[in-house]
């Protein structure tokens, strides 16, 4: 059903706006299928913008997002999340009075194959054991990592071909930063495709295959991530050397 | 081991419940019958029937019910999906106004009578029979619940809020001055239409035992009768609540409740699920209406005001909001309360002290009181729903992360980073923080 050889997502020259305001001017990025490609760049400079025209929860003004040749900007959010994209907000927007099965069962909502989804569960789980540990716990008593884990754990259980995580770093000890990160590593040698914004260039160009460096809604730099290490302009204004 | 534990609880926990509860109301069902039974078959004591006529009228129980019925519908819209709405008194005046038009010599110009029961030597109007009644007011109110939903389901929390009030304030405005629309009389103005016909039932009275398909109108013991309907109409929109709310219908309410953009991106349909809630919440209110119309034998658009809207949410709120046998009963209380058990109340007092306190003027303060005092010591409400009772009670996480769509500002972990490693918070949060405000200015 995907295109022999096509990259699983594409977007070509996409216009973002928050009404007025242009918040993504005419990106164009690929994602091939089995890759880890990172999003990066300060704040503000539209990486969660195009996470969220991706999975439909924003329209694009302009420009096109296609996914196994399906057009995303055109196919309603919950649509999109049927054709196996599944994304884990920034800010981890867990379910706070849901307990952490619940949540897991809220993100896989679009299926109907319980068995595979048990088994998902089981998956997951063990990516996550801590998750486990509290697995009837309310979601919102969780701490802040545990939660992060629950919001790609969640994420996963929709079994996506492409999982687009957002800041999963955000506001956690450099500890389970690397946690974290060892998991996405893991995810992605499951078969799972992954598009990761960061802002903690150094973590998610260290895991990423390829990489996309956004300023104020524009491409700055691409380029294999292992380059873009070394690159000096790069380290002087995002890896803070 | 304890997902296995998690797998089997659910369903395990249903099915010793599936009959725990409708067992509970049956029992209760039965035992406020018999008392009734007992006051209008003459066996009670003076003192019983004259407490019960004062404390706890049949007339008041009943239209508590049909409160209780508004309330649960209300609850699936306000408690289940988290969409406030102030405007809900629309939908129970369109059930009424169904009972009225179906079941009434208003439409004098036809004459349709499909197992209806007009009134004798009657000609004209339509008389359905009034499980019809019930199922066509439950159908219309649930279409007009997604004809008023579609265009305002899009807007958010404050905004929803305000729209639906201007839909509560329409719709009774539109019955008021329905007398003339383009020459038709749609709802026969201030008037309202009376009488609605009376419903048949079984009649449990004293003087002929037990006897079918009666004429109900009102009087103990068709007040009797109609208890019964209106009991077994309550249980249904329990039923109902209970059923969608453990679903998968019931789980993406919650989603939406908690968090609109998690829920969407999750792939719950984010407008057809807030219109089914819609659609069912108004389902309630339609049967609710009809039955009003039934027991007080009549329409008048004077009893579809704002505070109907207000009162029942204040039932929802004080209830606790989700759980639907809080809400079940804080309806039936509050309603009762309305009607007789603050008059009760006043009249006792006043008799003690020798005062002339007209107490009922005193409803709303009485009413706004409470309120500001649930909210200041119990936000979750009498009997909270369990997962209510956890979060409520550290409101700001929950409250911040259904603001807006973006979350950077908040950084709501910074506790987290405290206790694992110090040293490394300057280097971690400075540019975190610095970046934010350019973002913020874009949203």
């Amino acid at each position: 059903m995907s295109v022999v050889n096509g990259p699983l997502l594409a977007l070509d020259e996409i216009h973002v706006y928050y009404g007025n305001i242009a918040a993504v001017k005419g990106l164009s990025l690929i994602v091939w299928p089995g890759e880890i490609v990172s999003l990066i760049g300060s704040n503000g400079a539209g990486k969660s913008t195009t996470l969220r025209t991706i999975s439909g929860l924003l329209r694009p003004r302009r420009g096109t997002a296609t996914f196994n040749s399906t057009r995303l900007d055109r196919t309603p959010a919950e649509q999109i999340v049927r054709l196996g994209i599944s994304h884990s907000p920034e800010g981890r927007r867990i379910f706070p009075r849901m307990s952490v099965a619940e949540n897991l069962d809220l993100g896989a909502f679009i299926r109907k194959d319980r068995a595979a989804v048990e088994h998902d569960r089981q998956n997951v789980l063990e990516l996550f054991p801590r998750l486990r540990e509290r697995i009837d716990q309310k979601a919102g008593t969780l701490s802040g990592g545990e939660q992060q884990m629950l919001a790609v754990a969640r994420a996963l259980m929709a079994r996506p071909k492409l999982l687009l995580l957002d800041e999963p770093s955000m506001g956690l000890a450099p500890v389970l930063v690397e946690v974290i990160f060892e998991t996405i590593r893991t995810i992605r040698e499951q078969g799972t495709t992954i598009l990761l914004v960061e802002q903690n260039a150094l973590a998610a160009l260290g895991i990423a295959d390829r990489a996309y460096v956004l300023e104020s809604g524009s491409l700055k730099l691409e380029g294999a991530a292992r380059d873009l290490v070394r690159d000096p302009e790069i380290a002087r204004a995002y890896l803070g050397g | 081991m304890t997902t296995v534990d998690y797998a089997r609880s659910g369903p395990r926990r249903l099915l010793s419940g599936r009959f725990a509860w409708p067992t509970g109301f049956l029992v209760v069902g039965v035992l406020v019958l018999l008392f009734y039974y007992l006051i209008v078959a003459g066996y009670a004591s003076d003192a019983t029937r004259q407490w019960s006529q004062t404390w706890l009228p049949l007339d008041t129980l009943n239209q508590a019910l049909i409160w209780a019925m508004c309330a649960l519908g209300l609850n699936i819209v306000v408690g289940y999906a988290g969409l406030l709405d102030l405007g809900y008194v629309a939908f129970w005046a369109i059930g009424s106004y169904v009972a009225g038009w179906l079941a009434s010599t208003f439409f004098h110009q036809v004459n349709i009578n499909i197992l209806g029961n007009p009134a004798p030597f009657i000609t004209g109007g339509i008389h359905f029979n009034y499980a019809v009644v019930f199922v066509a007011g439950a159908a219309i109110c649930a279409l007009f619940g997604i004809i008023i939903g579609a265009p305002t389901l899009r807007l958010r929390s404050d905004y929803l809020a305000i729209v639906t009030l201007g839909f509560g304030e329409i719709i009774p405005q539109i019955f008021h001055n329905g007398d003339d629309l383009g020459g038709f009389n749609l709802s026969n103005g201030n008037k309202g239409i009376t009488p609605v016909d009376h419903i048949k039932g079984p009649q449990i009275s004293q003087t002929y035992g037990l006897r079918w398909w009666q004429d109900l109108a009102s009087g103990d013991t068709n007040n009797l009768s109609k208890f019964v309907i209106l009991a077994v109409l309550l249980a249904l929109i329990v039923f109902i609540s209970l059923r969608l709310r453990v679903g998968r219908l019931g789980r993406a309410w919650l989603a939406i409740r908690e968090d609109e953009l998690a829920a969407g991106a999750m792939g719950v349909p984010l407008m057809r699920t807030k219109l089914a809630a819609y659609a069912v919440g108004a389902l309630a209110g339609g049967i609710a209406g009809v039955g009003y119309s039934i027991e007080i034998g009549g329409v008048l658009p004077d009893a579809f005001d704002f505070s109907k809207s207000v009162t029942l949410l204040a039932m929802v709120v004080l209830g606790g909001m989700g759980n639907v046998w809080g809400v079940m009963i804080g309806a039936i209380f509050l309603g009762w309360f309305n009607q007789t058990g603050l008059g009760q109340i006043g009249q006792t007092i006043n008799d003690a002290a020798g005062t002339h306190i007209n107490f009922q003027n005193f409803t709303f303060g009485l009413f706004g009181i409470v309120l500001v005092l649930m909210m200041l010591f119990r936000r979750e409400g009498l009997i909270p729903e369990a997962r209510t009772r956890l979060v409520l009670r550290e409101p700001e996480r929950t409250a911040m992360e259904s603001l807006g769509s973006d979350m950077e500002e908040q950084a709501p972990e910074l506790d987290e980073i405290r206790e694992v490693t110090r040293d490394d918070l300057p280097e971690q949060r400075e540019p975190a923080l610095e970046a934010d405000t350019p973002r913020g200015g874009t949203q």
